[in-house]
């Protein structure tokens, strides 16, 4: 007589039990006891959480092939063919080419940083995001590799699409600096989006004309189009304080050695040194008032609710 | 004298409440929850908690000094009209609202000054909310969000795939979150509050504009988290008086930012219903109500209509107001006496519309939104 085979359990009917991360055994109070590399992983999940959506919106979202790629072009081609009839020097064919490429990451600081919080609190994200036990800075640093992903894969269009119709043609002194700089240039441009992000909610319902305001007028003191040393002085002060100038013109003058550029700009390695100071400090100034802001939500009980 | 208000006072309204009624407001002790570890410190403990909002009319009171205990395990609602004050108590209880003054504690942590330990451990729903990206799918939604827990990756996608399934939305995963259905948004909500598995979940309206099913399933859902592991704690506001009855272990009633009373359901009906009522149905009924309306313990004795088609109309059906049950043994033994034949007896219970009628003096759909809240934030909510 054979031994009889084992019966196999039977699996439970019905939906399974609401009892999944099995914490059985460790109470509440030892439950929010975190160790610090456990709020550091959190931190770093959180950035890669925030960063998500950004990350996924770029293949769902068809449109931005219009809006983010075809527009920005049709506004670049105009300055080209405006310099060409006007038989300036080739390079400023460059110029205009790589203004059009850094406009995507200014696009994206002013529409999708500084102006998303303010989004985020409309949708009621803001008070879960507050409500979670993450940083908060968490939340701004994953907007910003997510914005920055993002924007990229939009640049290199604009890069490649404007280089291949209109010839435009590179002489890199050094792609060592020349990576540098265009690091070093979104990390301060998306340390101004950060710090923006909180004025934008403390400022509300006018955050969108802020954003207006921020755009063409930038593009001007930034010389997007243009060597922004021919604006003199108000061009060095551009270079001191706005990123996008800064970036600009170190990989204009990196990315185009030789070229006929106005003298009245910095050197690249001394407009590196700028850009990683812009960075640092607008990342200290964004955790500084990313705290203030949270005071006065939690004080006011404004800033996080829905409808205020 | 109610029954409540011979109980000992726990956690009350620190002030006088706005009506005649409500000038004692009575508590009942928070129910020790017996499968809870012992040492489990309260989940709740507001203490003269006032929140005063600025606004343009002036300063707003939304919270007029709260006190409340609540026992790890438990099921507490906070039920009440809008503009009560319900949801400026879950934003101070969520960190994300600093009490004017007073002290809150979730689970022995200050909310003032222990916010990160508090959000370690909490999680939040608020009916109608539209939280998240509409751009990602049910599934990555979660999981963005378990991220923001500190889960990892391959842990937040397996849990998110769980709770979708266990709340119904299993073969939704992959649409996105822009098409689905209130309800089943809803739903989705409530799986992303569930996803850190919290030690207190704060519902603020979870039912709002849902369908009978939804609502229902819902509702399932919370107890069935509740019960899985001793010491899950959920407080609930709603303005649903069938909701908080349902689901409740204890409920407090606020209105103007006062908590008026607190109990179970039972005891804060038992607070209007000093006298005990009954139908009862019979055969026939020789002498009319009038020879039962002399009985010791008999208030009042009346006819009632009768439900149903002929035969039913034959019967008789009387209404009883008795001083307590006790009196129903000789008003039973009378009848058999007079030859009737109980064909049903029904006590009734009084709703807890009547219990917020009897503290406020009028009912919630009476209710006329307060001018000072206009401005306030609580207003819409």
């Amino acid at each position: 007589m054979s031994a009889a085979a084992p019966v196999a359990p039977v699996a439970p009917s019905g939906p399974p039990p609401l009892d999944l991360v099995g914490r059985s055994g460790v109470g509440p109070r030892e439950a929010s006891a975190w160790s610090p590399r456990q709020i550091l992983v959190t931190n770093l999940r959180a950035i890669r959480g925030r960063a998500y959506p950004r990350w996924r919106g770029l293949f769902r979202e068809k449109s931005w092939v219009a809006f983010e790629i075809l527009l920005p072009f049709l506004s670049t081609s105009a300055f080209v063919f405006v310099y060409r009839s006007l038989h300036a020097p080739e390079a400023y064919v460059g110029f205009v080419v790589l203004g059009g490429v850094m406009s995507a990451f200014w696009i994206n600081v002013i529409w999708m940083m500084a102006n998303q919080l303010w989004w985020e609190k409309s949708q009621g994200n803001l008070e879960l995001y507050f409500a979670a036990p993450m940083d908060f800075m968490s939340i701004l640093f994953g907007m910003a590799l997510g914005g920055m992903v993002m924007s990229s894969s939009r640049a290199l269009s604009i890069l490649v699409i404007a280089t291949v119709v209109f010839g435009v043609s590179f002489s890199v002194s050094s792609w060592v600096l020349v990576i540098l700089v265009f690091a070093s240039t979104l990390a301060a441009l998306y340390g101004v989006g950060m710090v923006l992000a909180s004025l934008f909610l403390v400022w509300g319902r006018e955050a969108w004309h802020l954003g207006q305001m921020l755009t063409e007028p930038v593009y001007f003191v930034a010389g997007l189009n243009f060597p922004v040393a021919r604006l003199g002085l108000l061009g060095a002060l551009s270079v001191g304080i706005i990123p996008l100038a800064t970036g600009l013109d170190a990989m204009r003058q990196l990315v185009f050695a030789g070229a006929p550029f106005p003298i009245g700009t910095p050197a690249p390695e001394i407009e590196l040194a700028i850009l990683v100071a812009m960075a640092v400090l607008s990342t200290a100034l964004a955790r500084w008032m990313l705290a203030v802001m949270e005071r006065r939500a939690r004080r006011d009980g404004r800033l996080t609710i829905r409808w205020q | 004298m109610s029954v409540m208000s011979q109980e000992p006072r726990v956690g009350a309204a620190s002030e006088p409440a706005a009506s005649p009624a409500a000038e004692t407001p009575t508590t009942a002790t928070p129910p020790a929850s017996p499968a809870v570890p012992a040492g489990t410190p309260l989940a709740l403990q507001v203490e003269s908690v006032r929140r005063v909002y600025k606004a343009k009319s002036g300063a707003v009171t939304a919270l007029a000094g709260v006190d409340l205990e609540v026992q790890a395990g438990e099921l507490f609602g906070l039920l009440g009209p809008n503009g009560a004050g319900k949801t400026t108590l879950i934003k101070i209880l969520t960190t994300l609202l600093a009490p004017t003054s007073g002290t809150a504690k979730v689970f022995g942590f200050d909310v003032e000054h222990e916010t990160k330990r508090i959000r370690r451990i909490m999680n939040m729903v608020a009916g109608g909310e539209q939280s998240g990206y509409g751009i990602l799918t049910v599934r990555e939604q979660l999981w963005m969000f378990s991220q923001f827990y500190g889960m990892s990756s391959a842990d937040g996608w397996k849990r998110s795939e769980a709770l979708l399934d266990r709340v119904g939305l299993g073969e939704k995963k992959h649409q996105r979150v822009s098409t689905l259905s209130t309800g089943e948004r809803q739903k989705m909500n409530l799986a992303r509050g569930l996803m850190n598995d919290p030690w207190i979940l704060f519902l603020d309206e979870p039912t709002l504009g849902l369908d009978v099913e939804a609502a229902r399933s819902l509702r399932e859902l919370m107890l069935e988290w509740r019960a899985a592991v001793p010491g899950r704690t959920i407080l609930l506001t709603t303005h649903y008086m069938a909701e908080a009855d349902e689901l409740c272990d204890r409920i407090a009633i606020v209105h103007k930012g006062r908590i008026l009373a607190i109990g179970t359901s039972a005891e804060l009906k038992r607070r209007v219903q000093r006298e005990s009522i009954f139908r009862v149905e019979l055969d026939r009924l020789e002498g009319g109500v009038g020879s039962i309306a002399h009985l010791p313990g008999v208030v009042k004795a009346t006819t009632a209509a009768t439900d149903g088609g002929q035969a039913e109309r034959q019967n008789v059906a009387i209404n009883l107001v008795l001083e307590d049950d006790a009196a129903l043994g000789a008003v039973v033994g009378a009848l058999g006496t007079h030859g009737s034949r109980i064909l049903g007896l029904q006590k009734s219970e009084p709703t807890l519309e009547d219990v917020f009628v009897e503290l406020v003096g009028r009912g919630f759909e009476d209710e006329d939104e307060p001018e000072e809240h206009v401005d306030d934030p609580e207003a819409s909510t």
